[in-house]
């Protein structure tokens, strides 16, 4: 037997337990906790600190297998672990892409032997993520990842035909469509948002209603066939209030946001640092707000990191030749406690939400996102939300560098994460006694 | 200044610098000795990574006007447009005792790049980067304008200048927009909505589609290359219907004030921007823009990198001698 007695901690909401871990479950939650057990467990004392459910991330680029060179199931999973996260969903865009029962079983195996978190493959709507031909959703469905979300995330189901097939398809075995929403007929080139700053700085445009014609399409696609919609890093306020529509007439979509879309702006591209390059692109400071407000009253239902690991050469160079996209595993946490948290927009309890417990749920992942509660699955994070660090893309855990936060103060340090039981981070963590 | 990079880091006073620089230097390239000794011993390179036959050319002029040493290197092709091998290509310049690189790029912000990596400590020089700027273009413009029609000397306040066409994807039109109104210009900018950005009401420039009301009102008329393949994108209907609502033609001509002038940056599509009775009619100043263009970029040249030395003497001592 092995038993954790977590000290002095706040739950999310505000109220101090102390809680006993037997083996990979939660086994007792008290003021003062009374169990025999108790006596032996190691203690982990986590005052100053709130503690979580394990964090659940719906959208990660962990690049294995083809791009080991960036990322591997390995070093994801343990940026993951240092994140807070116990879980992380593996997107498809692999080489080979993640398109048959065979790839995503790999994928899964990878993630249980490394076992720092769980890694739930996602797998692609169409073969070799061309939008054409449906890839096997069912055969990766009934495998041993039993894959339930499905998402040629880094393209756009473009075509509206294919998009409405693969919406009613995956009704057989209760799964959803991840879509990437971005027309590619309007983002030919694209490099950056459309707007003022695109204007002076000569760099492609990237408009809003690129992402909004494609999730206005899709909600009524999805209503048509009455499945379910899952719409991956909504970045504009006309989306936010696209969704809020979709939501209030009952349609079944989802939405989620990523922690740099809560913080950065598209001003950021003034310096030509493809650090700030990212699909779909940095917006404005209205897109910001409402971003933030649409995750705070729901209409967004989750923050996704789209954790997109590049090696240095992919970044290192003039902006139209660089890679898009930005690691944000470790920072996720930190990035919402500020942007949502310490501005008073969401509770913690909220954060437990949007964090854990929605894209669990979402995702069909059982064993995820159940709570702070006895005879949950131990899966828990541990962070002091007094303290601050200062990003250093040098310390990561990543195989890659490219965090937009580089020096950035952000709140929040996770001392320590849970899978089930059993320690996957430990940052500051002191055994008081045991 | 250390590098230019752009119009939009110039104050109003290091450009009104240059263009009164350019007004030396041109003595000098008007002199029976077309050469001074001020960069003697220097290294200038020419990083041509996308194709430009007269930019380079107009750099290379200056730089060995002022006695620099010049290399040029240009490179078309997928590698060496590659970031990596731009990084790779900056340190072995840096390698070599490069005082100064002159860089065309396809690719926006280049220049911009280059200069803030930390693999290069010359100066670096923007000679047009992907849709972004090209600050000299914009300069030897302004001198342009400004000899013709302010005396050659000051700066540019009250001038209405039009700038035509293809505004959306011109580095030059960004450049003249910045510079002629930081000089004092009124610049409106004449295109199809098509060929203009969103967020050019941002821009220090007015918008009209309507040429031929603006016509009469400019002192100078400055009209951009449209790019046949614009055509495939959907940016107009037809190269016919661009000439008839955007192009300069002899019945436009008749509607330039008096004194107007009208301009290009080259190089012509002779008879879907412009005629050739406009380009080649007394009102154009299309071949003295290039002739300017040396005397800008020597100033650009000499201000960068011979530092704050009395000009106007050292030319006199050469033009004298």
């Amino acid at each position: 037997m092995s038993a954790y007695l977590i000290s002095g901690g706040t739950l999310a909401d505000n109220t101090q337990k102390d809680i006993l871990i037997v083996d990979e479950v939660i086994s007792e939650i008290a003021t003062k906790v009374v169990s025999a057990s108790a006596a032996s467990a190691v203690v982990i004392d986590a005052r100053d600190c709130i503690v979580l459910p394990g964090l659940v991330d719906l959208h990660t680029h962990l690049r294995e297998p083809g791009r080991e060179d960036s990322e591997t199931v390995a070093s994801g999973s343990r940026a993951a672990a240092r994140g807070g996260f116990t879980a992380v969903s593996a997107m498809a865009n692999t080489f080979p892409v993640a398109d048959t029962a065979g790839v995503v079983e790999q994928v899964y195996r990878l993630g249980q032997a490394t076992g720092l978190c769980d890694v739930f493959p996602i797998g692609a709507v169409t073969q070799g993520l061309l939008g054409k031909q449906l890839a096997e959703l069912g055969a990766m469905a009934s495998s041993a990842a039993r894959v339930r979300v499905f998402s040629d995330d880094g393209n756009c189901v473009s075509d509206a035909m294919v998009m409405r097939r693969a919406l009613e398809y995956v009704k057989q075995f209760s799964g959803v469509i991840a879509q990437h929403a971005q027309d590619p007929t309007l983002t030919v080139d694209a490099q950056m948002n459309e707007g003022v700053i695109s204007s002076r700085l000569g760099l492609k445009g990237w408009p809003a209603v690129a992402e909004e014609a494609i999730i206005a399409r899709d909600i009524l696609l999805a209503d048509h066939v009455q499945s379910r919609l899952h719409i991956c890093h909504l970045t504009t306020a006309g989306g936010v209030e696209i969704v809020r529509w979709a939501k209030a007439r009952g349609i079944n979509v989802t939405a989620e946001v990523t922690p740099h879309h809560l913080l950065l702006t598209d001003d950021l591209a003034t310096s030509y640092d493809p650090v700030f390059k990212v699909n779909p692109p940095l917006r404005t400071l209205k897109d910001v707000m409402a971003l933030r407000e649409g995750l705070a009253d729901g209409t967004i239902d989750i923050v996704a990191t789209d954790h997109a690991p590049h090696p240095t050469e992919s970044k290192e160079c003039e902006w139209q030749s660089a890679a898009f996209g930005m690691i944000g595993l470790e920072s996720a946490l930190s990035v919402v406690q500020q942007t949502m948290v310490d501005s008073s927009l969401m509770t913690w309890e909220q954060v437990v939400d949007r964090m854990s417990v929605a894209p669990a749920r979402i995702g069909g992942y059982s064993n995820q996102g159940q709570g702070i509660r006895v005879g949950a699955a131990a899966n828990i994070t541990i962070v002091n939300s007094k303290k601050k660090w200062r990003v250093d893309k040098d310390l990561v855990a990543s195989r890659s560098r490219n965090t937009p936060f580089h020096g950035m103060e952000l709140p929040g340090v996770v001392i320590c994460t849970m899978l089930r039981g059993k320690i996957t981070f430990d940052g500051q963590m002191r055994a008081v006694n045991g | 200044m250390k590098h230019l990079l752009s119009i939009e880091d110039l104050s109003y006073e290091e450009a009104l610098s240059i263009l009164d620089t350019a007004h030396e230097m041109a003595r000098v390239s008007d002199g029976p000795v077309k050469k001074l000794p001020t960069l003697r011993g220097r290294t200038i390179v020419n990083l041509f990574l996308e194709d430009s036959t007269r930019t380079r050319i107009s750099f290379e002029a200056a730089a060995k006007r002022l006695s620099a040493d010049v290399i040029n290197f240009a490179a078309k092709g997928s590698s060496v447009s590659k970031g990596e091998s731009l990084k790779d290509t900056a340190q072995t310049l840096q390698a070599m005792g490069t005082d100064a690189v002159i860089i065309r790029h396809s690719a926006s912000g280049s220049a911009h790049w280059l200069a803030h990596s930390p693999w290069m400590n010359g100066s670096v020089i923007n000679a047009g980067d992907g849709t972004h700027e090209h600050p000299t273009q914009a300069l030897l413009d302004a001198f342009t304008i400004r000899k013709h029609l302010c005396g050659g000397a000051g700066d540019l306040g009250g001038m209405n200048v039009g700038i035509v066409g293809d505004v959306l994807h011109s580095r030059v039109a960004r450049s003249n927009v910045l510079l002629l109104s930081k000089l004092g210009a009124n610049v409106v900018l004449i295109a199809p909505p098509t060929l203009l950005p969103v967020g050019v009401e941002s821009w220090p420039a007015t918008v009209s589609y309507d040429f031929n009301r603006e016509i009469p009102k400019l002192d100078a008329l400055m009209m951009l290359r449209v790019q046949q393949e614009r055509m495939n994108d959907y940016f107009f209907p037809t190269s016919r219907e661009y000439a008839q609502y955007f192009g300069l033609n002899r019945d436009r001509l008749t509607l330039l004030k008096q004194n107007s002038i009208i301009m290009h940056p080259g190089p012509m599509n002779r008879g879907l921007e412009i005629t050739a009775e406009c380009a080649d009619s007394a009102r154009s100043v299309i071949v003295e823009q290039v002739k300017n263009g040396v005397s800008v970029r020597m100033a650009v040249l000499y201000l960068l990198l011979a530092g704050s030395s009395e000009i106007a003497s050292a030319v006199n001592a050469e033009v004298n001698a």
